[in-house]
């Protein structure tokens, strides 16, 4: 039966874990995405789930394991945040590059130094080529949501990619919503199991994650890039199936009051969800603007997002990264350069905002918003804008 | 030419990327003997058997056990695994052992 009860997003997702019926999980507790894992050990402990619990030394072994774990055919989880997943990178693209279908969720921090355990997306944006699917979400019913799409995506045959739920951490994780607690029962037909063309087996015996020289080794990294191009339209498959079975859709973006607005902004996580009462505020005082939250990030469907963010006037891009020496944040380098080569392309203007878990207010996205249009009444001045710095001054 | 044909040959084996299972997988099991590890020779040791003792010391000290002993008792070299390394050339006592730059 499905169940509402009042969750955390970080329990959100235990429970979406539990109810794929996971067979391992290896996990080292980092602040803030410790009590996912801790849900899950308690639901081990307790016999509510039939899995191995691994509790790893460190992140990086935590990936390793679930990466022998879905080599020998598992169905796997992890979960870290920040410098766990820093941790973990090296062994990010062994995931990727060995085509194992592990779901991770990443509650958002960011990097130290200085020490600091709130939210940023310094983290994620510090990983975000490394062949992965990765999904931003924006409340606590999606991300459970959408960690069971993320098993039926992940391991579609023609996809077979690890894929990472991208979440703000405390802003989300530590947040209470109601959540529909899907039924177990309809989740495992969702997400039946499926026969993987190889995985290790003692009675079949096989090499994974071979050493190949440089004649070879451009060719299998381009496997992970073609099915990555797969990867919108199959995800697009697997909300709809999602739809059919549990009555709501995701889609591979999020568009509010963007059909007639001179100026959009664009936003993933947390912000976009506070981003839509700016939106609403700003409709009212005559300000054509609108909204677009990604959820699917890597890989972008470029084409997907470039029919909606084209007609605006001036994009306002909201980074919650930094990139350090780069042309602006993240995002906005990826949105810059989905348009490069078109003679017509809106202005764009990069917000770097709520670093080190500093508040992103209504009012902060409002003034971003109200600074759009004065850049685009008088020209652009600034194109990447520190907002909110203390002692930085940019006369808009 | 010989040499230089089995290289073309070689070359032309390669698989695409759509030919290679996917995830760095090897789904030959003991397929490492057919790994020739000799493709980076450029100096081949010849062994003259009209001078060779049989004293085995390039038996003793091929690095990578590329020399066997042939039922007529003169070590032979297997040039499928033979990387050039001029080892066995340098020891030889009855300077039996010529290395011979390779064609391609």
């Amino acid at each position: 039966m499905a169940q509402r009860m009042a969750l955390s997003t970080n329990y959100a997702i235990a429970y979406a874990v539990k109810n794929c019926d996971v067979d391992v999980i290896a996990a080292y507790p980092i602040t803030p995405q410790t009590t996912v894992v801790e849900r899950l050990s308690e639901f081990v402990a307790n016999g509510e789930l039939d899995a191995e619990y691994i509790p790893v030394e460190s992140e990086h072994s935590a990936l390793s394991a679930v990466i022998g774990a879905s080599a020998a055919g598992a169905r796997v989880f992890t979960a870290t945040a920040s410098q766990g997943l820093a941790l973990m990178h090296e062994v990010l693209f062994m995931a990727s590059g060995m085509r194992l279908p592990i779901v991770m969720s990443i509650a958002n921090r960011t990097l130290s130094m200085p020490l600091n355990i709130h939210n940023d997306h310094q983290d994620m944006m510090s990983s975000r080529d490394c062949g992965w699917i990765q999904i931003y979400i924006s409340s606590a019913q999606e991300a459970h949501d959408t960690v069971i799409q993320a098993y039926r995506l992940a391991e579609r045959l023609d996809i077979l990619l690890p894929v990472c739920v991208c979440y703000d951490g405390y802003v989300l994780s530590h947040t209470y919503e109601p959540v529909e607690v899907r039924d177990k029962q309809k989740v495992l037909e969702y997400t039946p199991r499926v026969e993987r063309p190889h995985v290790l087996d003692p009675d079949k015996p096989i090499t994974m994650g071979v050493m190949a020289l440089p004649n070879y080794t451009y060719e299998f990294k381009y496997q992970v890039v073609d099915a990555l191009k797969r990867v919108p339209k199959a995800l697009e498959e697997v909300d709809a199936e999602f739809a059919d079975k549990f009555g709501v859709k995701y889609g591979l973006y999020e568009e509010y009051m963007c059909s007639d607005a001179d100026v959009i902004m664009i936003a993933l996580g947390a912000i976009a969800s506070t981003a839509r009462l700016a939106i609403d505020n700003l409709r009212s005082k005559g300000f054509r603007i609108g909204l677009f939250r990604p959820r699917l990030y890597r890989p972008i469907p470029v084409e997907l997002w470039k029919s909606v963010l084209r007609k605006a006037k001036m994009l306002a891009i909201v980074d919650r990264a930094i990139a350090f020496g780069g042309c602006g944040g993240p995002l906005f380098s990826d949105v810059a350069t989905m348009f490069i080569n078109d003679s017509e392309r809106p202005l764009m203007i990069n917000f770097i905002a709520g670093i080190g878990g500093r508040d992103v207010t209504v009012r902060d996205l409002e003034q971003m918003g109200l600074m759009a249009f004065k850049s685009l009444e008088e020209g652009l001045k600034e194109q990447c804008i520190y907002f909110g710095v203390r002692g930085v001054d940019y006369g808009l | 030419m010989k040499a230089l044909f089995r290289r073309l040959l070689e070359l032309s084996e390669l698989k695409k990327w759509f030919e290679l299972p996917i995830g760095c997988t090897n789904i030959e099991p003991g397929s490492s003997l057919n790994n020739i590890t000799a493709g980076w020779r450029v100096f081949t040791p010849v062994i003259d058997e009209k001078k060779c003792t049989k004293c085995y010391l390039c038996w003793a000290f091929c690095p990578e056990n590329a020399i066997k002993i042939a039922d007529d008792g003169f070590p032979k070299t297997d040039y499928r695994y033979c990387k050039g390394c001029g080892i066995c050339s340098n020891e030889c006592p009855a300077k039996a052992i010529t290395m011979i730059r390779q064609e391609v």
